[in-house]
């Protein structure tokens, strides 16, 4: 077992909203709803779930962008919330972030080599000459010209403002990347690109990756272990490889049939699920996914279903709580 | 079938954006040529600025101002709409030729109630009266599969969630029957089981209607789930087109080869993936020769200054490439391009 860099356990933020169809009294966002999972050293979990399930709020929980209502977040075993401000300042440096749209994450009045030296120069008091070393190597390591370093942001393509944004995650030399949909808004043909570099960044740096992105096979590619949620909760979390040869819980069932083939002749079932995703103001009540399952039965509309161990993967469901393997069907 | 005439043929088409004082000329489309029969689905793939959106405005004669076609022939049901005078085209369009727009929430008016604007089209092409468009808008709002047909019609796109006005948008172009239906990039931005529905549902409009469809997306998975034709762009042209299970199994042209080995896949998995180098070119500063040669593992000297002809591969198999030149019939003379 591989030491987890982040552990989280029972994550939770509801955002109060006011007014609108509730005349005036507050009702709660349950964006992110009591989630556990775990990073481990050197390897990425794949975060997959439709928009609106509580990806970018778990990011931006564990970036500490925002204050969860519940939960625990540790780094290297220890918990957040015991950290002083030392500690606090120590656990920013150690995780950062990518985002999906390099045309917002950059500032553009800003040349490229202040933007990659920013993190640098608020964390470490180093003199002029040794930042402008440190960002010649940042741009030599996420493959950019050195001559990049006195341009604005806007003088580049998507895919080279996606390198400048990795540079600079790497300036302080984190232990873990969150990667919120970090080639979603790319040319296809520039994609492998910049997966192909964070997969050698984490080879060489032994980097830990959060990746979050709702195209399952970039997800299943990218990362040792998946994470699937729905509104705002778990449902399947274990081996990528495993589940999505063999997703095992409905939802992933359903996700991954509605995955688009690689090529026309590849095998696959039609199971379009209905309805469309519900709002995390009033979820359905029982397991979230019943008004959609096909396999819906009577209790899973009232009885939440816990986080059960099933072969080495955690499900959250009815059917497999019986102790024996159910007989469902199979997506492949 | 085969033997009649195709619904839409496409003969070296060319658009060009010519910025306000003509020193920038944009080949956004460059000497396209392809046919579509009757309930056919063509997949028109390509990545960002390719030139698919300004086909698809070309083909409906919908272009901004600084566009003009300046060569080629669009020949709908054997007619010449290049020619046509623009009170014919308005006939055609929304009626013959229907299109949803990459964009298709934006192309809901907020200020009209979903009834008025799926009927909308069947009054103006049919001078279908109020009341039987209306019925026949219910009609379509359950063919599109909205719960409660009956009182949806009375309500506005904000009181609808993104599929369903997804389904409103199909509901209005497929209102008048149309031969053809053009959809831009139409399920980016849903959700993937929200995707599946509607191109489930597109399917199923196309099987029931015998309705043409020309799917522009970048997304080579939607052609393989889709069409039967491919078409895929670059730089502004159709650097190979075929079948899709042709296409996809055997790939003849480098750029569509690099394109489907640097997809990462469900099935396969592999440590890297192979990446093309380089970025998509600059339509108003293409490079001379190929387009694609800076970025090819298999440029030739002569890729660098001279344009590659069109070349038929096999039965409906073409493409833009000095490596096919000598295996098959040039469909057009090559040009030497203009360092
Ligand atoms: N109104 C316009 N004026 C000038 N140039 C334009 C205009 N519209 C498009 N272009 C240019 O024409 C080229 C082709 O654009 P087009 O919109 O057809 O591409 P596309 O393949 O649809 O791209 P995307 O995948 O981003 O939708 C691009 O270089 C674009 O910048
Ligand atoms: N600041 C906020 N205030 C209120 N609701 C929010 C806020 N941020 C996110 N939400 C809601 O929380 C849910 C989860 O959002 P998000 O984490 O962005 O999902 P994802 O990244 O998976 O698309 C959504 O319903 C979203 O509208
Ligand atoms: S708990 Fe019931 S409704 Fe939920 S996914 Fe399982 S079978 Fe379906
Ligand atoms: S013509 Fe030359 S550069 Fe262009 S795709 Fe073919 S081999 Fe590559
Ligand atoms: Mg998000
Ligand atoms: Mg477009």
């Amino acid at each position: 077992m591989r030491q987890p860099v982040l552990e989280v356990e029972g994550l939770t933020k509801h955002f109060p909203i006011r007014g609108g169809f509730f005349g005036g009294s507050a009702a709660t966002v349950r964006a992110v709803d009591g989630v556990s999972f775990s990073v481990e050293r050197g390897r990425s979990l794949g975060l997959v779930g439709e928009s609106g399930c509580g990806k970018t709020t778990t990011a931006k929980l564990i970036l500490k962008l925002e204050e969860p209502t519940s939960g625990v977040i540790r780094f290297e075993g220890r918990e957040l919330n015991g950290l002083d401000a030392a500690g606090v300042r120590g656990y920013r440096r150690g995780v950062q972030a990518v985002f999906q749209d390099p045309f917002a994450s950059l500032n553009p009045r800003m040349r490229v080599d202040a933007i990659i030296a920013e993190p640098l120069v608020t964390h470490e008091k180093l003199p002029s000459a040794e930042v402008r070393k440190r960002v010649e190597k940042l741009l030599d390591v996420v493959g950019l010209a050195r001559r990049s370093a006195t341009l604005f942001p806007h003088e580049f393509s998507g895919g080279q403002r996606q390198r400048i944004a990795i540079a600079r995650a790497l300036s302080l030399e984190p232990k873990l990347i969150v990667l919120d949909e970090p080639v979603s808004a790319l040319d296809v043909s520039i994609r492998a690109q910049i997966l192909n570099l964070l997969t050698d960044l984490q080879t060489q740096l032994g980097l830990s990756y959060l990746f979050i992105a709702h195209d399952l096979a970039a997800v299943a590619h990218m990362s040792q272990q998946v994470a699937v949620m729905y509104l705002g909760k778990i449902v399947e979390l274990g081996d990528a490889a495993e589940i999505s040869m063999d997703p095992k819980h409905p939802y992933t069932q359903a996700l991954f049939a509605a995955a688009l083939p690689a090529h026309p002749d590849e095998a696959r079932d039609e199971i379009v699920v209905a309805g469309e995703v519900p709002s995390p103001i009033a979820p359905p009540p029982g397991c979230h996914f019943h008004p959609r399952c096909p396999f819906a039965m009577p209790r899973c509309s009232s009885e939440p279903p816990k986080l059960l161990t099933v072969g080495g993967r955690t499900i959250a469901c009815h059917l497999y709580d019986g102790g024996s393997s159910p007989d469902i069907p199979s997506v492949r | 079938m085969t033997d009649s005439p195709p619904l839409l043929e496409i003969t070296d088409l060319s658009t060009h954006y010519v910025s306000s004082r003509g020193t920038r000329v944009t080949r956004a489309v460059q000497d396209v040529s392809f046919t579509l029969n009757a309930g056919d689905t063509l997949g028109i793939v390509g990545e960002s600025g390719s030139g698919k959106t300004t086909l698809a405005l070309s083909i409906l004669k919908i272009l901004p101002p600084a566009a003009r076609i300046v060569s080629g022939r669009i020949r709908f049901e054997g007619e010449n709409l290049v020619t046509k005078p623009a009170h014919e085209m308005r006939r055609i369009r929304g009626k013959k030729i229907a299109m949803i727009l990459q964009d298709p929430l934006a192309s809901l008016n907020p200020l009209f109630t979903v009834g008025d604007q799926v009927s909308e089209p069947m009054r103006v092409h049919e001078g279908t009266s109020r009341r039987t468009a209306w019925d026949k808008a219910r009609a379509l709002l359950r063919a599109v599969r909205i719960p409660a047909p009956e009182a949806r019609v009375r309500e506005y796109p904000h009181q609808m969630s993104g599929g369903m006005r997804q389904r409103i948008v199909g509901a209005i172009a497929i209102s008048c029957e149309p031969r053809l239906l053009i959809a831009d990039e139409p399920t980016t931005s849903l959700d993937l089981t929200i995707q599946a529905q509607y191109l489930q549902l597109l399917g199923d409009l196309q099987r029931a209607h015998g309705l043409a469809l020309i799917f522009i997306t970048h997304n080579l998975g939607i052609v393989a789930k889709m069409c039967k034709q491919v078409a895929v762009m670059y730089g502004g042209r159709i650097v190979e087109t075929g079948p899709v299970r042709t296409i996809f199994s055997n790939p003849q042209h480098p750029y569509t080869m690099a394109l489907l080995d640097s997809i990462p896949r469900l099935t396969k998995s592999r440590d890297r993936l192979t990446a093309i180098d380089g970025q998509p070119p600059d339509p108003a500063a293409l490079p001379p020769g190929c387009s694609f040669h800076p970025r090819c593992t298999k440029v030739m000297d002569r890729c660098r200054d001279e344009e590659p002809a069109d070349v038929a591969i096999a039965a409906g198999h073409r493409a833009r490439c000095w490596l096919h030149a000598d295996n098959g019939v040039a469909q057009s003379v090559p040009f030497k391009a203009k360092a």
